[in-house]
């Protein structure tokens, strides 16, 4: 089962703990944007195979939003951290580029 | 391609059928082709054939990174049914299941169609209020559908535990004409077809990348190496995103995984097809006996082809509830899927931002019922360069013009 540690509570939650919001970081469009920006920020994903940072929810806990870097292809979690970042923290970027030398980054 | 007959079986049993021919090549790819289709899955090979069988371009290779129909194809729960909210994807599912009809006849091989009936129980008001919506669009549409009692319900499946104590059964939505397949065999009867007008099925042979001059496409780079092309199909479902990338195109579409699995094989008690969404299970009974069990996805991106176990938990807690007889079965194998989803919850199939690229995918849950009216559409669209009829709705720019089919709400449960 996938567990993820949350940032708040510092808790190793369950996947049955937690609900998942998808990618992360996404740019929010409103009113006066174009048709591009706006599927941009609807629909246009980036489902990489790969390096992903995604939203969770710990639901079933203290009820925050965090983030959380994990590999769609091997189900690895390299870590998490709080949903007040504007980019997935140096550090943490660091760790994931060690493991991962092929990554192109978080871009 | 030596027909397979009454006939043919008799013959070959008096020579210990050693006369059987391979079903199809085994060959090595050529220098260039008119076409080429990425992904043996049904979707591809069925896009292959009718570009064959509908516009004479045999010319043409699949290429699939694994064995042909080792994706979605053969790992779905084989449902097949066609009512379906909106007008367009009523139009596609029902060709599909209508050409389902008489598959076996025009691939020469059994694909085990079994029109035994497509049950959508309704638990709920909502969901009254929403199949009688449906079975009224249906009725619009010319696809044969009915909203029957809890009491047909329990003629239809006494198995069905209509008086829940959460969820008592309130009625259903009823297709009559829709069942299941043998997904294997859809797969490989196309195949065998495509191979006998000498299309070049190449299995073991992956896409690594897209070439393209002056904006239209020239070839693919392959792990058996460059092969040149006019045009190319990408049929890749889980993958969409990654074959899309390598084109310089983005998708609509994550991917998550999607599970199934099997009990033990019993003697015959259900002969009809039940989904019950409210509380995110299906099951049908397969020829075997075994009874074949499918829910609701993941919500992650996910490329292991592995699924959580609590979603497996999850669909058995609410079987056991609709059908108590199962309670004690034990299950016997279960696998997971990557499907390919969109916005909207309906397919693309439509031209690309790249000259004489197309792509078919974003079928999801929900693909394999549709495999010959896609396969019809793709083949329409990759032959005139322009959509026809059936594919126009579904081109891949109606996210960023609002222009959505939206399907989510017909289908709360994946199937
Ligand atoms: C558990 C489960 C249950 C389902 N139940 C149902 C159901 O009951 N009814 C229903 O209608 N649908 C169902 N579906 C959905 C259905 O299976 C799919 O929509 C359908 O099979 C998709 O077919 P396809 O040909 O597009 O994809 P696939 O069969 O997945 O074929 C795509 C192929 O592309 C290949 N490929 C990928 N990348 C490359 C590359 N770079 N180079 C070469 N080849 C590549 C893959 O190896 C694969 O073989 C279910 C799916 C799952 C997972
Ligand atoms: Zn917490």
């Amino acid at each position: 089962m996938l567990t993820l540690e949350c940032p708040y509570c510092g808790i190793m939650a369950d996947e049955t703990e937690l609900s998942p919001g998808y990618e992360a970081h996404l740019k929010r469009y409103g009113p006066g944007s174009s048709d591009e920006e706006f599927e941009a920020y609807m629909f246009a994903r980036k489902n990489p195979k790969g390096v992903h940072f995604e939203r969770w929810r710990h639901a079933y806990g203290c009820g925050k939003w965090f983030l959380a870097a994990r590999d769609t292809a091997t189900l690895e979690v390299f870590g998490t951290y709080p949903a007040q970042s504007a980019g997935p923290p140096q550090a943490l970027q660091d760790k994931i580029k060690a493991k991962r030398p092929d990554w192109k980054g978080y871009k | 391609m030596k027909r397979y007959s009454a006939f043919a079986l008799a013959r070959e049993a008096l020579s210990n059928h050693m006369g059987w021919e391979r079903a199809w090549a085994a060959p090595q790819p050529k220098a260039a082709y008119d076409a080429i289709i990425i992904g043996a899955g049904g979707h591809g090979l069925a896009t292959a054939y009718y570009l064959g069988k509908n516009f004479g371009i045999t010319n043409v290779a699949i290429l699939e990174k694994g064995w042909l129909g080792g994706g979605n194809t053969g790992r779905n729960t084989t449902i097949i049914r066609s009512n379906y909210l909106q007008d367009s994807s009523a139009a596609i599912y029902e060709k599909a299941r209508s050409l389902y009809e008489t598959l076996s006849q025009d691939l020469n091989y059994n694909a085990m169609f079994s029109p035994r009936g497509v049950m959508m129980l309704a638990q709920t008001h909502h969901e009254v209020r929403g199949y009688q919506r449906t079975a009224h669009a249906n009725a619009l549409q010319g696809v044969v559908t009915e909203f029957i009692s809890p009491q047909r319900v329990k003629e239809l499946c006494p198995i069905l535990n209509i008086d829940g104590p959460r969820y008592p059964v309130l009625g259903a939505l009823w297709q009559a004409r829709g069942g299941t397949g043998r997904h294997d065999a859809v797969a490989w009867g196309y195949a065998r077809a495509c191979s006998a007008m000498g299309m070049d099925i190449i299995q073991n042979c992956e896409v690594k990348g897209i070439t393209s001059a002056n904006g239209v496409v020239t070839g693919v780079e392959t792990t058996k190496g460059y092969i040149g092309t006019k045009k190319i199909g990408i049929v890749v479902a889980g993958h969409s995103g990654q074959v899309a990338d390598m084109a310089g195109f983005r998708l609509p579409v994550e991917a998550v995984a999607l599970q199934a699995l099997v009990s033990e094989p019993i003697k015959p008690c259900m002969d009809v097809v039940v989904m019950a969404n409210t509380v995110h299970g299906y099951m049908s009974q397969s020829d075997k006996g075994e009874m074949v069990i499918g829910g609701g996805t993941d919500g992650f991106n996910n490329f292991t082809q592995r699924g959580s176990f609590h979603h497996i938990e999850e669909t058995l807690r609410a079987l056991i509830e609709t059908f108590p007889i199962i309670s004690r079965l034990k299950m016997l194998r279960q696998w997971g899927g990557i499907v390919d989803m969109t916005g909207d919850r309906s397919p693309i199939i439509s031209k690309t931002p790249v000259g004489n690229c197309f792509i078919n995918c974003g079928w999801g849950t929900g693909g394999f019922k549709a495999i010959p009216g896609s396969g019809w559409a793709m083949a329409e669209l990759m032959a005139k360069g322009e959509p026809g009829p059936l594919a126009a709705e579904f081109d891949m720019w109606r996210f960023k013009e609002g222009r959505f089919i939206d399907e989510s709400v017909a289908a709360g449960v994946a199937h």
